[in-house]
């Protein structure tokens, strides 16, 4: 392949990698950087931003001595899918206080991967909420504890109320096929809307 | 990651920008690509120690987390960062491929099925 469709770049003759990014959502401990961690082919990386106290509720810090120690951290992991493309997997911070923070990440998203922990649900409602509200397409992704999947993914989809059209995957996240699939079954949906649209 | 005084470590970043804590420019994302600019600009003035440590980093191209974590500094610092050395002449900056709901770009989903599907 080398040598083939290169684009030439004025100043440095190597090119960069397009780049795109796909959020990985869902409560907080539901696995997130797990997942990340076991499709990137780096180990995840972190950030931490420190945040200001504009924009907050002041309820949420409020007693809090070291208000300048506050951050936010968010996990991240690369798939580099061809010579010219490279694929971001980024965690969404868990707590709900820093959603302001997703509204930037999500910003020229692919799509979204809900995670769900069956034995507590509703930590994922959030995020679900989110996705839906902003037209972003995302797939359920259950995490089985110890990889165990106690309902099936029709009882998910109940509980969660989700529309039509929002597929439920039954995942380890500890596993790279199976978050693998999970992430193929979010760029099928996309395809797959994609496809009417032409 | 955490280290021992983390509200020191917090505040001494922006020290870094000067006291800057918004860039001169809003076009950075956390997937933009940089990479230094070869031969870097003679005439450009010379770079602060943190600037030289991204410099060195982004010899070949890398995104602007990827930057932010290796070097453990907030993104937004990183952005403020960049931005002088955009100005200086000393890095190119690549735009993440852009995402639209409404003309959703088939080929480039493609692609992303294709290298998981290599996973």
């Amino acid at each position: 392949m080398a040598g083939s469709d290169t684009i030439a770049r004025a100043s440095t003759g190597r090119s960069a990698p397009d780049t795109v990014k796909i959020l990985i959502a869902g409560g907080f401990g539901v696995g997130k950087t797990t997942m990340v961690g076991s499709v990137s082919e780096i180990v995840p990386l972190r950030t931490e931003e420190p945040l200001t106290m504009a924009g907050l509720d002041v309820d949420d810090l409020d007693g809090i001595e070291e208000k300048r120690a506050t951050t936010v951290a968010m996990d991240f992991g690369r798939i580099t899918v061809s010579d010219d493309l490279v694929l971001y997997l980024f965690g969404t911070p868990g707590q709900q206080r820093f959603w302001f923070m997703w509204n930037d990440l999500a910003l020229g998203a692919l799509g979204a991967v809900v995670l769900v922990d069956v034995r507590r649900p509703e930590s994922s409602f959030a995020a679900i909420d989110f996705f839906e509200r902003r037209g972003i397409p995302f797939v359920i992704a259950v995490n089985g504890f110890h990889g165990e999947h106690p309902y099936p993914a029709e009882d998910v989809r109940e509980a969660l109320t989700l529309p039509e059209g929002v597929p439920v995957l039954l995942c380890d996240a500890r596993e790279r096929e199976s978050c693998r699939d999970v992430l193929v079954a979010l760029i099928d949906r996309l395809i797959a809307e994609a496809v009417p649209a032409r | 990651m955490g280290g021992g005084d983390s509200a020191g470590r917090l505040v001494r970043p922006f020290t870094l920008t000067g006291g800057r804590t918004r860039p001169s420019r809003a076009d950075f994302t956390l997937i933009t690509t940089v990479t230094a600019a070869d031969p870097q600009p003679q005439a450009a003035p010379r770079p602060q120690p943190e600037h030289t440590r991204i410099l060195r980093l982004c010899a070949e191209p890398v995104a602007v987390a990827e930057l932010a974590a290796r070097l453990d500094l907030p993104v937004s610092v990183i952005v403020i960062l960049l931005c002088d050395l955009l100005e200086a002449g000393r890095i190119t900056v690549h735009p993440p491929h852009p995402v639209t709901r409404t003309t959703p770009d088939l080929d480039l989903l493609q692609k992303v099925r294709d290298g998981l599907g290599r996973l």
